[in-house]
């Protein structure tokens, strides 16, 4: 660079100079401030003319240099204001015809976002070249469309919900639907979480539907819907799977006695007559159940065939009943454990 | 059509003439049954035919004339609180209303430079004489011109400048050659600019404000 001074040369007042670059710095020999542009001297405040350049910035590169020419050796400078906020800056170094004298332009690099918020910069305090508004403008069209894709993610993600919520979903009881049942069951057994499978079925119910009309039947459908959900705990799963066919799916149980008594309790509840346009409905339940702790290895398939048999095995019975079916038992396999007559129905 | 521009316009019409009436276009003008009830989704495109069928149904509903309605489209992209962004980006254009008039030369860039597929027609801005500006937008879709007013006026507000505005109507793009088939139009505004400064208008600062 030494060779340009050979050349002939221009020379440049401090207004101009400004004017080109608003963030110049003209350092002596010893690295003393001498002049600076406007914003420049905005951002540092006017006491620091004639101060040395390390009371004014903390120097990371390069770190200690001895005089300004050292600042020119330097490929890129970086540096950053002492006080707060610390403003950071990049910059280049050149020296100065006739002397050991340098001159610096600065920039806000990256950080220039926060520079202009922190210290109320205007467009007016950029060279008109500077790409700086172009910048900030991207930044901003950036954030602008950004937010419009997260709306829209936000409404996708919403109508997602609510559709995997429907699919779910019994739209008659409200219940979940046989689709929710095999999901449900599925995450059971992958679990490894013992559980009952509880499979119940309507009496009467066709007779209801006949006589009364599919009003009431829907009725009582949606009544037993209600008396199932009110009869277990929060963390079962009640579903409707078919016309009149509901499945239970209830977490954590290794034993019948509770399963027994559960289902004793919606025997009782279901033979209770429903009332439908003043006209009582009389329905009662089958109940079959299987418990996963009697199977080494769980199958979903085995299971809902298992529990099938047993809901058969209790209608065969008589109504009103329920049937617990351990492996063993399957027909032909020897007999029920089992066959729990309901108190007072036949 | 970009669905900044079909979601803006639906916007438009829910927050300045009501939800009810939005449904009320959105049902008859097909929207409805095409998309749901959401309407437009601003990231994606849509059948300009469609678009031109949202603005005829609310022009017809609200009695009112289409060019009306796309100036007060303008209006509403630069004044209302919920589309603060679009004032912002578009006050990026210049210091003062006049260096911002200039900065519509550049406006289809800029656009093109934050979202690539969104196409604006290309504006060019000449002066007319002093304080007296016409500006063109070249190959333009009908009533552009219109959106272009109420969006110049609302801005010379938001400057704080004393203009008045006039839409000069459309002419066909002058083509070199024989006349094609696919005519295209240009449409003309005359900006008669008396006072840059005539009220203080709206600040605008550089950094992006605090959220509240």
């Amino acid at each position: 660079m030494d060779c340009d001074f050979c050349l002939p040369g221009f020379t440049l007042g401090p207004g101009p100079l400004g004017h080109l670059m608003p963030m110049y710095l003209h350092l002596d020999s010893r690295c003393q401030i001498r002049a600076a542009g406007p914003t420049l001297l905005k951002l540092m405040g006017s006491s620091a003319i004639g101060a040395p350049l390390e009371s004014v910035f903390a120097l990371r590169r390069p770190a200690r240099p001895r005089r300004a020419h050292d600042l020119a050796q330097s490929m890129r400078l970086r540096m950053n204001l002492l006080k707060p906020p610390c403003t950071g800056f990049k910059g280049v170094a050149v020296p100065l015809r006739g002397g050991e004298e340098v001159l610096v332009n600065l920039s806000f690099g990256y950080a220039v976002r926060e520079a202009v918020r922190d210290h109320g910069l205007s467009d007016t305090d950029f060279a008109p070249t500077d790409l700086v508004i172009e910048l900030l403008y991207l930044a901003e069209a950036k954030a602008a469309v950004m937010g419009e894709l997260e709306k829209m993610n936000l409404r996708l993600r919403g109508a997602m919900h609510q559709a995997e919520e429907q699919a779910l979903t019994d739209t008659l009881t409200g219940l979940r639907n046989r689709r929710a049942m095999e999901r449900q069951l599925g995450i059971l057994i992958a679990s490894g979480r013992p559980f009952a499978l509880m499979h119940l079925d309507l009496d009467f119910f066709k007779a209801v539907n006949d006589t009364l009309g599919h009003g009431a039947g829907d009725h009582v459908l949606i009544e037993v819907g209600r008396m199932l959900r009110a009869s277990v705990r929060d963390s079962d799963l009640v579903t409707r799977v078919g016309g009149d066919e509901f499945i239970i799916l209830l977490a954590g149980i290794t034993q019948p006695g509770p399963v027994e008594e559960l289902g004793a309790r919606i025997r009782e509840n279901v033979s209770q007559p429903i009332v439908f346009e003043g006209r009582p409905c009389h329905i009662a339940a089958s109940v079959g159940v299987v418990l996963s702790c009697d199977y080494p290895q769980p199958e979903a398939d085995r299971l809902l065939s298992d529990v099938d048999h047993a809901l058969y095995a209790a209608k065969r019975a008589g109504r009103g009943r329920m049937v617990i079916m351990r492996p063993d038992d399957r027909p032909g396999n020897g007999s029920m454990l089992a066959t729990l007559p309901q108190r007072g129905v036949g | 059509m970009h669905g900044l521009i079909s979601k803006a316009i639906q916007s438009f019409l829910q927050d300045s003439h009501g939800d009810s009436l939005w449904e009320d276009v959105a049902l008859r003008s097909g929207v409805a049954q095409l998309l749901g009830p959401d309407g437009f989704e601003a990231m994606q495109s849509y059948d300009t035919a469609l678009v031109e069928a949202v603005l005829a149904t609310a022009s017809q509903l609200l009695v009112t004339p289409r060019e009306s309605l796309l100036e007060d489209l303008g209006t509403y992209l630069v004044s209302n609180d919920r589309l603060e962004a679009l004032r912002r980006l578009l006050r990026f254009g210049g210091v003062s209303f006049t260096d911002f008039l200039y900065s519509l030369d550049d406006l289809q860039g800029r656009t093109r430079m934050a979202v690539p597929e969104l196409e604006l027609p290309e504006l060019s801005i000449s002066e007319d004489g002093p304080g007296r500006f016409i500006l063109t937008c070249h190959r333009c879709p009908g009533g552009f011109g219109h959106v272009m007013v109420g969006v110049l006026r609302t801005l010379a507000d938001d400057y704080g400048a004393l203009a008045v505005l006039e839409h000069r109507g459309s002419r066909p793009t002058p083509v070199q050659g024989t006349r094609r088939a696919d005519q295209t139009y240009d449409e003309l505004i005359v900006i008669e600019l008396y006072d840059p400064a005539y009220h203080a208008g709206r600040s605008f600062e550089l950094a992006v404000p605090e959220a509240p």
